[in-house]
Formats: structure tokens, C-alpha cells, sequence
């Protein structure tokens, strides 16, 4: 009696969880449905899967960098000369000094940068060479906020961008997981998402012929640096243009920003990028557009020069503009990447995986077909074969898709291509059991048992094989799963869950039905 | 309906001697063609580099892909017509490092050149860097390794030792002919035949199970047969059900192989060769393997 409650019970939460995907939007006033759908992974919606590397060495780098500047100015203060600063591979910052001032140096040193540990030291003649690094746990620490940085500022942009129901996640050591379902133009997004956007202003040097410095024979005067600008090519790609020798010196980074917005430009259907810097950028940008007058100043994203206008006169206010031959596109974005910040370090694609909407498509219909016609094969089949055992064998296996279909969306798990076809296996493998258990039936009634000790014997005696043979099946299911990402992991919950079912449908299902016919002494023979 | 009537015996343990000799030798002939094809033909999951699949709105060929690819400087790629669908193609751009973004968005930028913009259509980009592509290549081995030893120590604990020994035999069996005829069909070793590799191992044990358990319960009822006996008898008994599973497995990843689409095809391939040989090595590997350590379990059957 327990059985058909049981089987009841569990038909009705599996109608309830399939009736809103089956229903479509029809469903929707229907307060007491589950508002869930089968959740169709990024194989068969189409969207990108990436994983980006974070180049975390990078901002250790970075870091060190800053500190040639910083160690310059202190070391002024405590009036010690160096002959050169400089970052060197290491990653370390080293410092020559003459030999006379080592005391005032490491003074300096201890009082001033506590977070540096001398690495190595050696004196030649009158010169002390010194290198200098981060403590290991301040390269930990400053590699590890560059990957909680760079995933904080990676969903600012996506959210900005709107995708919806986008997954961005830490994974690994260094590495950040993102799926974007459902996109349009992954392209677009990759190119979003993986920009640096370090946004710099320096000055143009006068007087300089830039070129003499295209084929980058020549090297550039002493303090300065080349730079190029970007031109589009017919498919809309920014590549390399011209070059400009701008002085090496930052006057200002994208850090001051506080808003950057798309405006409408002077001439019809041009846009402009309008920053907004906060009280200190403000400040800065006055005082460096008031003092260079008539020069030009170079807007720099990424090393690239997006404008370099010429200062007119002194800007108070805290804005400067953008210009640039930018499509909507383009602006928008641009306007996303200054607002949600620069990335601390550079970040590269490790993997992509996109499916285009179409191919999705595709897939779906693919496996739609092979699920009916296997199905209808093995339903067919198991008739045939057992006559009215097979039929119940089949009603087993109906129920069992329909329990997998409603375990799926009850675990709000990903249905993916692998995952139809770990569905469509299920129904070539499920059927097991019911052989398992008719076989046995029949053995017993060749023994000469009557119909009711037969059909006892065959579900006791079968059980243990059942299950210990869908153990082992479920066992590498699981190991799949831990092994496999996206895709594989959805054929492995299938093939988990609907070894699950199957076993139910197979042995309590089938049982039900024998119960009863057995209750009410109908069963004279058994048609197996 | 029946289709092995009840009361066969067929004599599998007398034939296993030739069984194993005709296993030794696809073995040998598995291991040959690995080695003549210079080993696995690895796709980009384990080896890195790009897959772009397109779809053209108007008749093309392999060759006029090939012309248009030629200025774009994407390197040595292969392109595989995708016969059966219209006008579809995988193009496979091998590693660059660091250069599998750019090199995928340059090939697809000189087919629209080629085509027009609106006549391609960019059904998969796919690019996996050298790092995560050695990772993914480790991580698989060892799941199908850690799969098999799980199979063996779990049938061990089941049964008795002689059977899980066997079951792990006849499991790195199957893998190893799958694995041999993969190659031998020029299918690439991808994440989804990893899956299907794990399935295979899932499956073949399953059917050893069935037999091992008939094996123990016959055991049980007729203590003084010999093992032989015992083994053939079980054999025979579940005959008919291995047949009927087989079948009805095989039917399915059959239709698969046919109509689920190129994306699962190498997938759907290696279940239809690996049911196969799962299910003859469940009969011919694992149950000699068995019956070859008789002596070593004898004394623990009688007490059982």
C-alpha cells in the first residue's frame, strides 16, 4: 500500500515542477506553480563561456613601479642622492647609491618603506647596489585583491553592459569564470571585459617629428615615449595609426574619475565621452591644463591614444571630453570601462567557448529527435518482447523521464546537449532493471511457481543485481561530474539522476501495478 | 518472445582461451595503430588552439574556405567540410600562445571579407590556452584511472577480490580498444569522449555485476561444481538479459551517432564501439580472470 502512495505522491510534485515548462507562458496566473523552467545550458541558448587569467604578477609590477617615483621623493628628503632607480626583472626595485650614504639609505629604507625587504645587496668600487622587494606575504596579499579587484570590476561592467542572468565567479587560483547567456555579440563583450582600461594624460613634446619613429628603428629623446592612435579598418577593428612622442611622465590616471557618460557631439551623429573627476583630479587637471597652455595633451586608454587636443586655456570645473570617431557602440562601452575602473592587472582569455544562437538551436531539435526516435525504439521493443510486462516496463520508463525532467528543474540544474543525450542513454539503459526482473520471473515460472510466488521471487531475487549495478554506474557518474565543467557536468547529472528514477520506476513502479492485479486475484497468468 | 531459449549452454569458458588470444591481439593491434598514427589525435580541449564551426549562406567549399583563410595569417589550419549539413564547416586553428582570441576573431573577419557579412554565420568559437589544455588533459586521466580502480575496489567489496580484479581488467579492456578505435576513426579525444569513456567503464562493470552476482548466488546453491561449471552455467543464465540490455543501449547511442549532430558524434561513437566491447569483456576478460585465481579464492568460497 505504501508503494502507490509513494508513486502518487511523487507523480503529483513531478506535474506540478513540469506543468510551468510544458504550460509556457499560459501558466503564469497560476500562483502555485513553482516558477521554474527546465534551465537550458549556454550549449543550447548559444552564449560564451570564458575563463580569464589574471595576470597578477602584473600588478606586483605595477606596484613596484610606483614605488621608483615614491623612493625618489623620500630619498631627496633625507638628501641622499641616487645615481639610478630603477624596476628590474624579479620582479625588484633597485636602488645605486654611493657607498658613503648607505647609513642614510637604509634609514630611509626602514623608516619610510617597511613593506620592502632587501634581497640582495653588493658594493663595486664607490657604488652600493641595492634590491629591494615586497615581503612574500605582501606579493600574496597584493596578487590576491588583484583577482578580488579584477572580478569586482569585471561584474561591474557586465552589469552595466546587461547581460542577464550572467555567472561571474572566482575559480582556481587566479583565474575568474564568466557565462554570459544568451549574447548577441560575444566580441563586443570579450573585448569589454578584457580592456585593461588604464586611462592616462600626458603631455605631447614639441618639436618632435613622430615619423622618423614608424619603423621604430630610431629610438625616442631621452624622457619621452612612442605612442600610436588607432585607426579602423572596413571591418570596424581599431588598428594601429599614427605615432605621437609623448613625454613618459603621467600627469594623471582614469583613478580621479567619478562618472563618464555619452553625449552627442558637435557634428550630427558624432559622440563624445564626458569624464567627471572628483575634488583632487579637479584640482590636478587645473593646474596641469593651466600650465601648458597651447601645448597638446594626450588621452591615453590601454597605451593607446584616443585624442590629444590642444589646451586652449586653463579648465576649472573638474570635466574634460573624449573626442574620438566612436560608433554608439563604441562609446557606450568606452563610457563602461571608465566608470567601473581599471582592472588592476592585465587579464587573458585561457578559454572560450561560444555558441552562436542558431547552432543552439539546432542542437535542441537534434536531440529532441534522437530522444523520440530512441525512445520510440525501445518502447516498441520492450512490448513486443514481454507483451504486457513490456508495456508496464514502458509506462516505468515514461514516468521515469517525466521524474528526471522534474528532478532537473526541481535541482535547478543546467540542461546541456551532453545532458539530452545522458537523458536519451538513460531510456537505452533504464530498461535494464524491467529486463533484469522479467528474466527472473520467467526463470521462476519455468521452476513451476504459481504466478504471485513468481512475481515475488523475480523482484526479490533481482534486487541486489539492480542495485549494485546502477551503484557502479552512479559511482562514475559522480567521478564525471567532479571531473567536468559545463556540458559534461549536465550529462552527469542526468545520468545520476536518472539512474535515480529508474530504479524507482523500475522496481516500486512496476510493483504497484502487480499489487494490484494480485489483490483483486485477477492474475491467473503472467504475461511476460 | 524469447531469444535465447531457456536451457542454452553454450560453452563461453571453454572458448576463453581463444577469446583472450583474440583480445591480445586487437590489443596489439590497437597499441600498433596508436603508434603508426603518432598517438592520440587530441583535440583542443587537451592540445589548445581554436575550433571556429560557420555556416555559409550561399554553396561553398573546403577550397574556397582555404582561399579565403589564406592572407589572414591564422597559421595551419584544417578545414573539415561537415558533410550532410549545408554548406557547414570546422575550421581548427592550432595554438598560439596568448594568440587564440585574435586568431579566431581574424578568421572569421576574413571569411565575412570573403563572403559578405551577412552570408556567415558563426555557429561555435571555441579556444582553450596551452595551460588549461594541459590541466583538462591530467584531470582526464585521472578520472578514468580513479573510475576503473573505483569500479575494481568496489566490486571487491561486493564480491571478492578475484571479481573486482577482474572487473578493473576488463575495464582498462574496453577503454583501451575504445580508445584504439577512436584513433583509428580519426576522432579527436575531446572532454565529451572523456565522458563517454567514464560511461563506458559505468556500463561495462554493470554488466559484470550481473554476472558476478549469478556467479555468487550459483556458488552458494551448488557448493561441490567446479568453478568452470559454475561460471558457464551464470553465464548462460543472464545471456539473455546482457543480450537485451546491450541491445537496447546500443539502439539508443546508435540513434545518437546518427542524428544527435556533429557535436556529439565522437561521443556517440565511442559508446557504440565501448558497449560493445564492454559487453564481451564482461563474459570473456573478467569471468576468466576469475576462474585464472580459483585456487587463490577457493578457500573462501567454501566458507562462504
Amino acid at each position: 500500500m505504501y508503494r502507490i502512495l509513494l508513486v502518487l505522491g511523487l507523480t503529483v510534485v513531478a506535474v506540478i515542477f513540469l506543468l510551468p515548462s510544458l504550460l509556457g507562458e499560459s501558466s503564469a496566473g497560476w500562483g502555485f506553480l513553482p516558477n521554474r523552467k527546465v534551465h537550458l545550458g549556454l550549449d543550447l541558448q548559444g552564449g560564451t563561456h570564458l575563463v580569464m587569467t589574471v595576470e597578477a604578477d602584473k600588478a606586483v609590477e605595477n606596484a613596484l613601479e610606483l614605488m621608483v617615483d615614491e623612493m625618489r621623493g623620500e630619498l631627496r628628503k633625507a638628501n641622499v642622492r641616487p645615481k639610478s632607480i630603477e624596476r628590474v626583472a624579479g620582479p625588484a626595485l633597485q636602488v645605486v647609491v654611493p657607498t658613503e650614504q648607505s647609513d642614510p639609505l637604509s634609514q630611509v629604507l626602514k623608516d619610510r618603506f617597511p613593506n620592502l625587504e632587501v634581497k640582495g645587496s653588493q658594493t663595486v668600487g664607490q657604488e652600493l647596489t641595492v634590491q629591494l622587494v615586497f615581503y612574500k606575504a605582501e606579493v600574496q596579499q597584493m596578487k590576491e585583491s588583484a583577482i578580488e579587484q579584477s572580478l569586482e570590476t569585471i561584474r561591474n561592467r557586465i552589469d552595466q553592459f546587461g547581460v542577464a542572468e550572467p555567472i561571474i565567479q572566482r575559480q582556481g587560483d587566479r583565474e575568474i569564470l564568466i557565462q554570459l547567456p544568451g549574447i548577441q555579440d560575444p566580441q563586443r563583450a570579450k573585448d569589454l571585459i578584457g580592456r585593461t582600461a588604464v586611462l592616462q594624460f600626458k603631455l605631447v613634446r614639441e618639436g618632435a617629428n613622430p615619423e622618423e619613429y614608424r619603423d621604430s628603428k630610431k629610438l625616442p629623446p631621452p624622457g619621452t615615449q612612442i605612442l600610436w592612435d588607432a585607426k579602423k579598418d572596413e571591418f570596424g577593428n581599431r588598428r594601429r595609426g599614427s605615432p605621437y612622442v609623448v613625454e613618459s611622465r603621467t600627469l594623471m590616471t582614469g583613478d580621479v574619475l567619478t562618472e563618464a557618460r555619452v553625449r552627442p557631439g558637435e557634428l550630427p551623429n558624432s559622440r563624445i565621452v564626458s569624464l567627471d573627476f572628483n575634488a583632487r583630479g579637479a584640482r590636478l587637471f587645473e593646474e596641469i591644463t593651466g600650465a601648458n597652455v597651447q601645448r597638446r595633451l594626450a588621452i591615453i586608454l590601454d597605451d593607446t591614444i584616443y585624442s590629444a587636443p590642444v589646451i586652449r586655456e586653463k579648465i576649472g570645473g573638474g570635466r574634460a571630453i573624449i573626442e574620438g570617431n566612436f560608433t554608439a557602440d563604441e562609446a557606450k562601452d568606452l563610457a563602461i570601462v571608465l566608470r567601473a575602473g581599471a582592472l588592476p592587472a592585465p587579464v587573458t582569455v585561457a578559454e572560450e567557448r561560444t555558441v552562436g544562437p542558431s547552432l543552439g538551436k539546432d542542437s535542441i531539435r537534434q536531440g529532441m529527435i534522437s530522444f523520440a526516435l530512441a525512445g520510440s525504439l525501445v518502447v516498441l521493443f520492450m512490448v513486443v518482447y514481454y507483451k504486457f510486462a513490456g508495456f508496464l516496463a514502458d509506462m516505468a520508463l515514461i514516468f521515469n523521464v517525466a521524474y528526471l525532467l522534474a528532478a532537473l528543474i526541481a535541482l535547478d540544474a543546467t540542461l546541456t546537449l551532453p545532458g539530452i543525450a545522458g537523458i536519451v542513454l538513460t531510456m537505452g539503459m533504464a530498461v535494464d532493471a524491467n529486463v533484469l526482473i522479467n528474466e527472473r520471473i520467467r526463470e521462476e515460472l519455468r521452476l513451476g511457481k504459481t504466478p504471485r510466488a513468481a512475481i515475488d521471487a523475480g523482484y526479490e531475487r533481482a534486487l541486489p543485481a539492480i542495485l549494485d549495478s546502477n551503484i557502479t554506474t552512479f559511482l562514475s557518474g559522480v567521478i564525471l561530474f567532479q571531473f567536468g565543467s559545463g556540458p559534461i557536468k549536465g550529462f552527469a547529472v542526468t545520468l545520476c539522476i536518472g539512474l535515480i528514477t529508474s530504479v524507482f520506476t523500475a522496481v516500486v513502479g512496476t510493483r504497484v501495478v502487480y499489487d494490484y492485479l494480485l489483490s483483486r486475484r485477477r492474475l491467473q497468468t503472467v504475461s511476460v | 518472445m524469447e531469444l535465447i531459449p531457456p536451457g542454452t549452454k553454450i560453452d563461453f569458458v571453454g572458448y576463453r582461451n581463444v577469446a583472450i588470444l583474440a583480445s591480445i591481439a586487437l590489443i596489439a593491434v590497437g597499441g600498433a595503430i596508436m603508434v603508426l598514427r603518432g598517438g592520440f589525435n587530441l583535440g583542443i580541449d587537451f592540445a589548445g588552439g581554436s575550433v571556429v564551426q560557420v555556416r555559409f549562406g550561399q554553396t561553398a567549399t573546403a577550397e574556397d574556405v582555404r582561399r579565403a583563410l589564406d592572407g589572414a595569417d591564422v597559421g595551419a589550419v584544417t578545414i573539415q567540410d561537415l558533410g550532410g549539413v549545408a554548406n557547414e564547416f570546422l575550421i581548427r586553428i592550432p595554438q598560439v600562445p596568448g594568440q587564440e582570441e585574435s586568431m579566431t576573431k581574424r578568421a572569421v573577419d576574413a571569411l565575412k571579407a570573403k563572403f559578405g557579412a551577412d552570408k556567415v554565420d558563426v555557429l561555435r568559437v571555441e579556444s582553450v590556452g596551452p595551460r588549461v589544455g594541459k590541466e583538462l588533459r591530467q584531470k582526464a586521466i585521472l578520472a578514468v584511472l580513479f573510475a576503473t580502480v573505483m569500479m575494481g575496489v568496489y566490486i571487491w567489496a561486493r564480491f571478492e577480490w578475484r571479481f573486482g580484479l577482474g572487473a578493473a581488467v576488463a575495464l582498462f579492456h574496453d577503454v583501451f580498444l575504445t580508445l584504439a578505435a577512436l584513433i583509428l576513426w580519426n576522432y579527436e579525444l575531446d572532454l565529451t569522449i572523456v565522458a563517454a569513456l567514464l560511461t563506458i567503464v559505468g556500463f561495462s562493470v554493470n554488466d559484470t555485476v550481473i554476472v558476478s552476482d549469478r556467479i555468487r548466488e550459483n556458488m552458494r546453491k551448488d557448493h561441490r561444481a567446479p568453478l568452470a561449471a559454475i561460471i558457464n552455467r551464470s553465464i548462460n543464465e543472464t545471456l539473455s538479459r546482457t543480450i537485451l540490455t546491450t541491445g537496447t543501449a546500443w539502439l539508443v547511442v546508435t540513434v545518437l551517432y546518427f542524428l544527435g549532430g556533429v557535436v556529439i558524434q565522437g561521443f556517440a561513437f565511442a559508446l557504440v564501439v565501448g558497449f560493445i566491447f564492454g559487453t564481451y569483456s564482461s563474459i570473456y576478460i573478467a569471468s576468466p580472470v576469475v576462474l585464472f585465481f580459483e585456487r587463490g579464492g577457493g578457500a573462501s568460497r567454501r566458507r562462504a
